[in-house]
């Protein structure tokens, strides 16, 4: 099938449970091995949880799908075990360059300061994450991993959910006390119970063409995006290229809504079109062959509720976007890093069930910005009416020359963490901070001093609750938490805006819940209850 | 054109006092509501509320000497563009 990549066959196993009467009790069932179901598996294990995860297939994602994944989602993976082997296989990038025409109109840096572990963004195939996540999951105990166990139905209940399960030697039941649903955009789980999912349908069509190229377009470790408005090769239409791992290129050409799929994708349609590129941008000795071809269309939606009761959706089950700005995969991970600490304190009975409300209202809005930014770049990339026609030929005019037209370019804004500021979980600021480490934003990362313990800052937070202390190394409280002290000097203090005694409570999910200038024990126990739903709102 | 001298051609666009945790942000709001401002309009109708939208903004501005400029830099970019 794919030349560059190898297909595993994960093994199936006849459940232990076929032709039990009553339906076995068990803690925790996660639907769903893609990326996002198997961060939360590796997630819950890591928490103390047992997982028991089902997914119809016996391999990972086939084809081009998911591709970039951003600086938060690569701290979420660290935390996991996995960011290591995903960007050591992967192709690190941060710039981004956008030509209209020939002429560059607009270019962008996703990680412009240095001080940070992790780049702007990794591309790597979704089937090689998948591996990478499979391989982390089967590592776990804490983790059964059932392959081509298809669930055929959910009943809700008070208590949690029955779940009816198809194998080839027959069905099942298993009664879940809870159960995290992530199984993808079509979501099986999502249509049997009835679930509204409501958006937008973009009337446009995409090829996405995977090709082996036997030359390169740049060296990988000076790997771009680039976006074309119009280019000569593809007159009138947009055109997206990346590089992905093994000497692939993934490149996106817009066809507009008369496109007729199936003729678009044979080989004899799409050969020219990628010649024609590779020809016109200088680089008419380099060859390639086809990895992978598919056209496809886009919506952005989301459900309007992502707890019900105690079955939870995540990932593209419960929102998705179009592909512009890598925002479907890095947001459904995200999901997961916000939803498990919650549920894992729920189920070990150290939190009221009600935390989970805020998994849905964080993860919501976060959806709601990522479809925003989306629906933008999609209205500005396939203008329909003859006025956005002429604004967008307007903007890219003006690019050329002035630079307000340049910030009004968007052929894509990459996905950033959602910083949660009306969180019910932070507790408002006291004192006076600069910079961006407000209460629910996600933690900046900086490398630590050798006296700190060396490594990054991240890498100290995200077990459960830390309060991270700055230049107070004497402090003493009586906490139930981990006090991790750091210095003065380094770009942490800068990043956090910190002084002597400065004072952050981070979230297991490495958001800021709380900060002050002066911190005592009552104040950290108040802001404690707070994220973690004890206190009922005033 | 020649550099303009009055007229502010550097991104502006935001809501003073606000911060912005992403530079893109208040161009992509200002951007998102033009666009929709128009939905739903025939393109004659397009055409007369980009004219009425020019002239409130020309009034809010004012100053002839920045009118002056954006005339000449909006026109300088038509003259050149071939079509399509």
């Amino acid at each position: 099938m794919l030349s560059t990549y190898t297909y595993p066959r994960f093994a199936y196993r006849a459940p232990p449970e076929l032709g039990q009467a009553s339906p076995r009790r068990v803690p925790l069932v996660v639907v769903g091995a893609g990326p996002v179901g198997l961060a939360a598996a590796i997630d819950g294990a890591l928490r103390g949880l047992p997982v028991l995860l089902l997914d119809e297939d016996d391999t990972v994602s086939v084809g081009s799908r998911g591709l970039c994944y951003a600086k938060r989602a690569l701290e979420i993976l660290d935390r996991l075990g996995a960011g290591e082997a995903v960007v050591a296989k992967g192709v690190t990038w941060n710039v981004g360059r956008t030509f209209h025409g020939r002429q560059e109109v607009f270019n962008f840096n996703l990680l412009p300061e240095a001080g940070h572990r992790r780049p702007g963004m990794v591309n790597l195939q979704q089937y090689w994450l998948e591996q990478v996540l499979v391989e982390r999951a089967l590592a776990l105990d804490a983790i059964e991993l059932r392959f081509r166990h298809k669930v055929t139905s959910v009943e809700p209940r008070g208590d949690g959910a029955l779940i009816e399960v198809q194998t080839a030697d027959g069905r099942y039941r298993l009664l879940a006390d809870w159960l995290v649903v992530a199984d993808g955009a079509r979501s099986p789980v999502r249509r049997q119970l009835g679930l509204d999912i409501e958006g937008k349908v973009f009337q446009d069509r995409f090829l996405i063409a995977d090709v082996v190229l036997d030359g390169e377009l740049f060296p990988v470790d000076r790997t771009e995006r680039w976006f074309w408005f119009d280019p000569p090769f593809h007159a009138g239409q947009s055109v997206l290229l990346h590089r992905e791992a093994d000497d692939v290129w993934r490149i996106d050409f817009q066809l507009g809504w008369d496109a007729d799929p199936e003729v678009e994708k044979q080989p004899e349609r799409v050969i020219p079109r990628i010649r024609a590129l590779l020809d016109q941008q200088g680089y008419g000795h380099v060859g390639f062959e086809l990895e992978w071809v598919s056209v496809y269309t886009f919506q952005c939606r989301r459900m309007k509720r992502f707890r019900h009761g105690r079955v939870l959706f995540a990932g593209d089950a419960a929102h998705q976007v179009s592909p512009f700005g890598a925002r479907g995969a890095n947001s459904g991970i995200q999901d997961t890093d916000n939803l498990m600490w919650k549920l894992a304190l729920v189920m070990k009975g150290e939190a009221p069930e009600r935390l989970l409300d805020s998994y849905a209202s964080e993860r919501q809005e976060a959806a709601d910005e990522n479809i925003a930014n989306s629906t933008r770049a999609t209205d500005f990339i396939t203008p329909k009416s003859r006025v956005s026609q002429t604004f967008r030929r307007a903007v890219l005019g003006l690019a050329r020359e002035f630079a307000f037209g340049r910030a009004l370019v968007n052929s894509g804004r990459l996905s950033v963490p959602t910083t949660h500021r009306d969180s019910p979980l932070s507790t408002p600021d006291e004192d006076g901070f600069a910079g961006w480490m407000v209460p629910g934003a996600p933690a900046d990362d900086a490398p630590l001093a050798g006296a700190e313990g060396g490594g990054w800052l991240l890498d100290r937070l995200g077990r459960g609750f830390v309060l991270l202390v700055f230049g107070a190394p004497g402090l003493r409280l009586d906490l139930p938490l981990e006090v991790v002290h750091v210095g003065l000097d380094g770009a942490a203090a800068q990043r956090y805006d910190a002084r002597p005694g400065t004072a952050y409570l981070i979230r297991p999910d490495q958001h800021v819940a709380a900060r002050w200038r002066r911190v005592d024990a009552a104040r950290v126990h108040a802001a404690l209850a707070r994220a973690t739903a004890q206190e009922t709102a005033a | 054109m020649t550099n303009p001298t009055h007229l502010n051609t550097e991104p502006h666009f935001g809501i003073p006092g606000e911060r912005y945790r992403h530079a893109y942000t208040p161009g992509d709001d200002f951007y998102e509501m033009l666009i929709e401002g128009h939905r739903g309009l025939s393109d004659e109708q397009s055409e007369l509320m980009n004219a009425r939208l020019v002239l409130l903004l020309a009034n809010h501005v004012g100053d002839l000497r920045v009118l002056k400029e954006a005339i000449a830099a909006a026109r300088g970019g038509v003259e050149e563009s071939s079509g399509v």
